[in-house]
């Protein structure tokens, strides 16, 4: 199987926008402040009367598991419908509407730096009362968990693709009179494909860790265990079973295997005819599934029938054709004038809700004390990314220079990016609790386990694409050792390392809240953190709590994604990309 | 402007107006300064029966011309009529095939040639027969399933052309058609597009074709329209007298080649009303293409030498050395600026100081084109200037880049400051800090 090369040049979604922040990030973060207070408020008035659902009870026998992989298999795929329906709409408005794209773009910006599992805390109670007592509340829950993993990154790809496509296409487009239906099926949906099939495959590996943490969840009293793997996991945690966790992750590896095979690698193989090169590059060979589907005849029938189907679907003269001549209801300055008025009036709204609620509920001893939490997380974070640099960069540059290698090790590590990292949590907390080890240390790990992976298929990548003639050069002036890494490789590869990087480092923001509070059966391990305080104020119920908490993550994130990876991302682009 | 000569060539000249262009402006609005005019006054009638070609230097603003008669673009003032009715929006019965082919990559041959029609609602079977038809008139028979990346330059243009001419557009636009392939695939393409028209079996009934080429468009067009920059105006307008197939070696046709040179090196007398305007020229207004200064001073050592001793005939030179008009004549221009060279009459001819230049040694060819700088260059001066005044020696670049957007589009400023800041270096004024985006005075020196 070859390499996906192009895979990690792509641009980190949120790289590449604006970095300065403006009026616009400080409006939509009040925005959603006002929201999140809004819901948190309607979640403490009916927090009470909640029961949990008709107790699901999840057994802790192998031959469930099956039964459990597949509905876990489901509830991911209902998110993933989810996320492309947000994909299409979303972005698409933000793209078109000059307007509505102010505020639009710096909501997505930060609703991409929320820690995911604290928007639980809130959507559960949420979608408990919209069906009370049946489980369907709970599973929509857990799917909008694994939806809000998804949808941001894929709407930044839609987003960024349709600002960028070619103006030599769109202006054939337009001179054929394509109409906005046409011209959208035709140019700007091929154009996003290549970025949006992509960043849908990574934007999935990330999702199997949201489903697989979120299928047994406590929220103050409400207690909810999905049948599916994770719920499996945790059954088995709270039991001791140790047997049960190696069945688990041995379910999950096949189901992971079955995945990245039927689905992951033909359609991003797929997707390669929509790049907009048109040279002919490296040409890889099919993967055996996508293979299979090009060559049988009677899949192949069926594959053309349907895509004749979207061809006409596509074809269809819907919405308004091109014209220079635009009817203009209200001059654009008065338009502008409404809207960004509406915008402020929405924003004092907010301001005023957000104030009223910190006084009432917000003390300046707890927010400094959340404030040093977050330091503490993020000292753990970046002591993580430094650890695994220095171990996956030179493992990294080392397969990725010997093609057969990077070949073999290129889809492993894709693999194992998509393997949900918390079902070996168990394991690590076994080896904890029995060594008597010191839990602010080592739980530390846990939260890099599943995201380091990002650092290693990026350098990979980046080794792999290091140009021929530049090593060769280096070689024949006998550059070598400290030398050959500072002025050869590390440059060479840099801009890969830090998409990958910036990959991990949000992730492992993520994985906090799962890895700073572990528990064996009755043993409870906690590392102080941010991610812990954000957990144990899950589990307490405590809305106002994990509001905080949240709020702070956000803007540890925000900061940190601003203040070093943007930066290093733009000089990366600058000095050290072949040209 | 020179008198258009009663056009002989073309049989069906008297048919009928298809696009009349009156008055026609186009400007940028910028927002520190005046604004930006890419054309000014411009006219053009179009009728059936005739391909007219647009000539001149890029950023003459011929491709904006072709982009209004296409209806992409709105003109900031003017009319501009299609059979005899304002169009709005993109005209129906206009084509356009694009430099840089501009196919769909995730689309096959078949399904690129078929778009124009799916987006007028032919049914499918109506759509497959018209797009065979052009295919095969276009000489792509057998690469139906093909998708572009599979397709060298030229096939890929001829699935452009093909994609044009299956709608059966009253107007072929052509915008540097031939300027993306190489020499041979370009000629081959030209002489089967004019044999299609001679024999009639072009589906339109008119080609505007913009080009930087003079031969080309001696070759191809019944008229031609020479435009100036800066801003884009039609300097002349000239029929082209010759019947096709047209020889590029007939001495009446050289005549006629050597003639447009003439006229495009010829030095512009302003008119009178402007000749105030003129001679108080700002001092930032000179936007520079991008040239490097070995290339100028290869240039120069090639003059210097035999056959041409000093002075050499554009066409001839532009001939030997294979470089195109739109290559030559920025360098010639280049070198009058700094008074190395002078351009008459489809000449270009050393000055003594080029001579200099040429004859003498790296340093003192440094100090020489230094001084040069500084005398003719007055964004070097002033660069200089500050550079000499502040106590850091150290000067933005940013307010240089501005002061030149003043007179320019941002892109043509970033290159003219690119160029100076690589002139500069050449003759070691200043020295720019590219992370800083900074100028500063190297303290060794």
């Amino acid at each position: 199987m070859q390499p996906m090369r192009f895979t990690a040049m792509r641009v980190p979604f949120n790289a590449s926008v604006e970095t300065r922040p403006n009026l616009f990030d400080f409006v939509a973060i009040l925005l959603m402040l006002g929201a999140a207070i809004g819901i948190g408020s309607i979640a403490r008035h009916t927090l009470g009367p909640l029961s949990a659902p008709g107790a699901t009870v999840i057994h802790l026998r192998a031959s469930y598991l099956p039964g459990y992989a597949v509905r876990t298999t489901l509830r991911m795929f209902a998110a993933l419908v989810a996320s492309l329906l947000f994909t299409f709409t979303y972005p698409v408005w933000a793209a078109k509407s000059r307007r509505a794209g102010t505020i639009l773009v710096p909501i997505l910006d930060i609703l991409q730096s929320v820690p995911i599992l604290a928007f639980l805390t809130f959507t559960l109670v949420f979608f408990m009362n919209l069906f009370p007592g049946q489980v369907l509340g709970a599973e929509l829950a857990v799917i909008f968990t694994i939806f809000t993993s998804q949808a941001w990154n894929m709407a930044f790809s839609m987003y960024q693709s349709l600002q960028t496509v070619p103006a030599d296409l769109e202006e054939v487009s337009r001179g054929f009179g394509l109409s906005a239906w046409q011209r959208f099926w035709r140019l700007e949906v091929p154009y996003a494909m290549p970025g949006l099939v992509w960043n849908t495959m990574m934007s999935m590996s990330g999702g199997w860790f949201m489903v697989v943490a979120s299928e047994a969840l406590s929220v103050g009293s409400t207690n909810v265990a999905l049948p599916g793997i994770g719920s499996f996991i945790a059954a088995a945690v709270t039991h001791r079973d140790i047997a049960a966790v190696f069945e688990a992750i041995a379910t999950m590896l096949v189901v992971i295997l079955l995945y990245d095979q039927l689905l992951f690698r033909p359609l991003v193989a797929w997707s390669a005819r929509f790049r907009f090169e048109t040279t002919p590059g490296a040409v890889a060979a099919d993967p055996w599934m996508l293979a299979l589907l090009r060559r049988t005849r009677l899949l192949n029938r069926a594959s053309h029938l349907f895509s004749d189907m979207l061809t006409s679907v596509g074809g269809l003269p819907l919405g308004p054709r091109p014209s220079s001549l635009k009817r203009v209801l209200v001059p654009q300055s008065v338009g502008d004038g409404l809207w960004f008025g509406l915008l402020g009036l929405l924003a004092l709204v907010a301001a005023w809700q957000v104030a009223l609620y910190c006084r009432a509920s917000l003390t300046v001893a707890e927010v400094t004390h959340v404030l040093l939490l977050g330091v503490y997380t993020m000292i753990r974070v970046i002591t993580m990314i430094v650890l695994a640099s220095l171990v996956w960069v030179p493992i990294g540059v080392w397969l990725g220079l010997r093609p057969v290698w990077a070949n073999r090790a290129q889809p492993i590590a894709q693999f194992m990016a998509a393997f949900p990292a918390n079902l070996f949590y168990p394991l690590f907390v076994v080896g904890i609790v029995h060594y008597h080890l010191n839990s602010d240390i080592w739980l530390t790990p846990l939260m890099i386990l599943g995201t380091q992976w990002y650092i290693l298929f990026n350098v990979i990548a980046g080794a792999s694409a290091f140009p021929g003639d530049l090593l060769e050069a280096a070689r024949n002036f006998q550059i070598g050792g400290w030398r050959w890494w500072m002025r050869v490789m590390l440059p060479g590869i840099f801009p890969y390392y830090v998409t990958g990087a910036l990959t991990a480092s949000g992730g492992a923001w993520n994985a906090a809240i799962l890895s700073e509070v572990a528990s064996w059966g009755s043993t409870t391990l906690t590392a102080t953190g941010l991610g812990s305080y954000i957990a144990e104020a899950t589990t307490a119920g405590a809305a106002g709590k994990v509001g905080l908490g949240m709020v702070v993550m956000s803007l540890f994130v925000i900061s940190f994604n601003r203040m070093v990876w943007r930066p290093m991302y733009g000089f990366a682009s600058r000095r050290l990309t072949f040209a | 402007m020179d008198t258009t000569a009663p056009i002989v060539a073309t049989p069906a000249t008297s048919g009928e107006v298809l696009v009349r262009v009156s008055n026609c402006r186009q400007s940028y609005h910028k927002e520190s300064s005046a604004d930006l005019v890419v054309l000014d006054n411009v006219d053009l009638t179009l009728s059936s029966g005739e391909i007219v070609g647009l000539l001149g230097r890029s950023g003459s603003g011929k491709s904006t011309l072709l982009r209004i008669v296409s209806g992409l673009l709105k003109p900031t003032s003017g009319e501009v009529m299609w059979r005899g009715v304002p169009i709005r929006g993109p005209a129906p019965g206009v084509a356009m095939v694009f430099q840089s082919f501009a196919l769909f990559p995730w689309l096959t041959v078949q399904a690129n040639v078929e778009l124009g029609l799916e987006a007028k609602g032919v049914a499918r079977a109506e759509r497959e027969r018209l797009a065979e038809e052009a295919i095969d008139l276009i000489g792509l028979g057998g690469y139906e399933n093909a998708y572009p990346k599979e397709l060298s330059g030229g096939m890929r243009q001829r699935v452009g052309l093909a994609r044009a001419l299956v709608v059966h557009p009253d107007l072929l636009l052509m915008d540097e058609p031939f300027s993306a392939l190489d020499v041979l695939t370009a000629e081959n393409l030209r002489t089967d597009l004019i044999e299609l028209w001679s024999e009639r079996k072009l589906p339109v009934k008119a080609v505007l074709i913009v080009t930087h080429n003079i031969e080309e468009s001696v070759l191809m067009c019944d008229r031609i329209l020479v435009f100036s920059s800066n801003p884009g105006r039609v300097a002349h307008e000239l029929a082209v007298p010759f019947p096709h197939p047209r020889n590029r070696h007939d001495p009446a046709f050289r005549q006629f080649v050597d003639r447009i040179y003439g006229l495009m090196t010829r030095r512009e007398t302003p008119p009178p009303a402007d000749t105030a305007a003129e001679q108080k020229k700002p001092p930032f207004s000179q936007a520079l293409p991008e040239l490097p200064m070995n290339l100028m001073a290869g240039l120069m050592e090639t003059l210097a030498e035999q056959p041409y001793r000093g002075r050499a005939d554009l066409p001839m030179l532009a001939g030997s050395l294979q470089l195109e008009l739109d290559e030559l004549l920025p360098l010639g221009e280049s070198l009058q600026l700094l008074r190395f060279a002078e351009l008459e009459e489809g000449d270009v001819r050393l000055t003594a100081e080029g001579l200099r230049f040429v004859q003498s040694e790296l340093d003192e060819r440094k100090q020489i084109l230094g001084a040069s700088l500084m005398k003719n260059l007055p964004v070097v001066t002033a660069i200089r200037q500050v550079l000499d005044e502040r106590w850091n020696h150290r000067a933005r670049a940013e307010r240089f880049r501005d002061e030149l957007e003043d007179h320019m589009s941002p892109d043509y400023a970033r290159r003219t400051l690119q160029t100076v800041i690589g002139w500069g270096r050449y003759a070691e004024l200043f020295d720019f800090d590219e992370e800083a985006d900074q100028f500063f005075l190297d303290e060794e020196d």
